[in-house]
């Protein structure tokens, strides 16, 4: 790798980490906004015009406000499960292709940081590993409600992690590719994987919910049962980085979505337009944040509009709905591939 | 390359240490996964990328999760002291030292190991690993799915109550 793309990549990843921290906390008052809306309310309209300086004194009053570890918690593993959390959640963007190619001084730079032959097992690693950050953090802090939010979130992201599995591998047999940047290349022109993989999207959307621990399935924390779940004892920024982390999971997850079901940063109609190169590249970057964003509208608008689910049905659903069901799918691709293919 | 070779084998070695030494068994089961992870580590730097990550998944990302899962069920939150005859701990060492003697004797005849592939970089790839596993290794391929789908039905029907 010659300096040039070295210094390309650097800068590129600050300004992807950067992206992702700005859309995080603005989705916090996005999320205000569009529950108000839902609500009938005005929802944060103090700090700033329309209330847009609000998440800056939310995270404000996160660092003021006191930190208390308590006395009984395992203060390593207490200090540990919130940085987990928050480190998992920032390395998936990493493999997410935000664009086409950009010529720059004659130099060809990739939008992507870091083509992964196994992009998709990849990002499958990391939400894996991101359960280890509320299991630790919930048996840290050593109170009974913590722990059964933990002990609910790792079973809940176990069973859902299989059928998000099955959805995946129906979707790699239409693409024939592991690598993100192989599967968003395959769907230019409206050849979108959602079109060939309709009952795979939904098994895939439900698994997201469920991994980000969003509503309908936020059992970890579910607050009437189990007061805060896993973070009940924690303050100041460590339930920052918590409350965090959701939001850039809920972030990626929506680029992993709109990357292998819908065209990444492919745009419709692009091609018979005669535009330049880079300016094609920037507006698909555009396109792909605006298909991010419908994502995370659609997130919070499941979140205020379905109530949360039952812990055996949440379970049944996972174990006896989604599992056959992505055999299924996975059997239905197969089968269509045999014939096409024996053609 | 040799630099992260070395810290890597001296994590995994310092955290099988700790797994085996240390007395808390939450603390055992972390150092685990921070050597399985150091594990995956190697497999990249072998160019094995696809059984680095399906490592991690499987290991780390499951394995360790139900390992986790099972000690905060029990809350074996307090060190456990195990306490054994003079009889069974002066047997156990007998034991441990005459198979350390058969491990060090059977090393020390060791011939090299003749690679019996030619080395190719993309061999760790998915499409390498496929090509093996759908030509030459077809039939253990097969058997060792179907085995995992019955263990995988046989689980959905120990979920069910009324079959």
């Amino acid at each position: 790798m010659d300096l040039t793309t070295l210094i390309f990549k650097t800068v590129f990843l600050i300004i992807i980490l950067m992206v992702t921290l700005i859309v995080a906390m603005y989705s916090t008052y996005g999320e205000r906004k569009v529950a108000a809306f839902m609500q009938d309310r005005r929802g944060p309209n103090r700090a700033g015009l329309f209330g847009l300086l609000q998440p800056l004194a939310d995270g404000v009053k996160m660092f003021m406000k006191e930190e208390i570890i308590p006395l009984t918690a395992n203060r390593k593993l207490f200090i540990i499960g919130p940085s987990i959390a928050m480190t998992t959640a920032l390395l998936t963007g990493v493999v997410i292709p935000w664009g086409g190619t950009l010529t720059i001084g004659g130099h060809e730079f990739s939008l992507q940081i870091a083509d992964l032959n196994i992009g998709i097992l990849y990002v499958f690693a990391m939400v894996s590993i991101g359960v280890y950050g509320i299991m630790i953090g919930g048996w840290a802090s050593n109170n009974k409600y913590a722990l059964l939010g933990a002990i609910r979130a790792a079973s809940q992201m176990i069973s859902y992690e299989l059928a998000m599995g099955m959805s995946i591998i129906a979707l790699v047999l239409t693409t024939g590719s592991l690598s993100l940047h192989d599967i968003v290349a395959q769907q230019h022109g409206m050849h979108w994987n959602i079109f060939y993989q309709p009952l795979g999207f939904l098994i895939f959307l439900t698994c997201a919910f469920a991994e980000t621990n969003r509503a309908p399935f936020d059992l970890p924390e579910c607050e009437t049962e189990l007061i805060g779940g896993y973070h009940t004892e924690y303050s100041s920024m460590k339930l920052g980085f918590y409350l965090f982390a959701e939001y850039i999971n809920m972030f990626i997850s929506s680029a992993v979505v709109a990357t292998l079901y819908f065209g990444g940063y492919n745009m419709p109609f692009i091609d018979g337009l005669g535009l330049s190169q880079n300016t094609v590249t920037l507006l698909g970057t555009g396109f792909f944040f605006i298909k991010i964003f419908s994502m995370i509208f659609l997130f919070m608008w499941i979140r205020w509009t379905l109530p949360r689910f039952r812990y055996d049905q949440l379970m049944n659903m996972g174990w006896k709905g989604l599992i056959p069901l992505g055999i299924f799918n996975i059997l239905a691709t197969g089968i269509y591939y045999f014939f096409t293919e024996l053609k | 390359m040799i630099l992260l070779f070395y810290l890597l084998s001296a994590i995994m070695i310092i955290c099988a240490l700790a797994v085996v030494f240390s007395k808390n068994p939450i603390n055992n089961v972390i150092y685990l996964i921070v050597c399985f992870l150091a594990m995956a580590g190697h497999y990249i730097l072998l160019n094995a990328q696809f059984l680095a990550v399906v490592h991690i998944i499987v290991y780390t990302g499951a394995i360790m999760v139900l390992f986790l899962f099972v000690i905060m069920l029990l809350n074996l939150n307090k060190a456990i002291i195990l306490r054994k005859s003079t009889v069974t701990r002066v047997s156990a060492v007998i034991t441990g030292g005459v198979f350390f003697l058969v491990l060090l004797a059977a090393t020390r005849q060791t011939f090299e190991i003749h690679a019996r592939y030619p080395f190719a970089s993309d061999f760790g790839l998915v499409s390498g690993i496929g090509k093996v596993l759908f030509s030459e290794f077809l039939l253990p391929f097969e058997i060792s799915s179907i085995l995992f789908i019955s263990a995988m039905v046989g689980a959905l029907m120990f979920g069910k109550k009324d079959v």
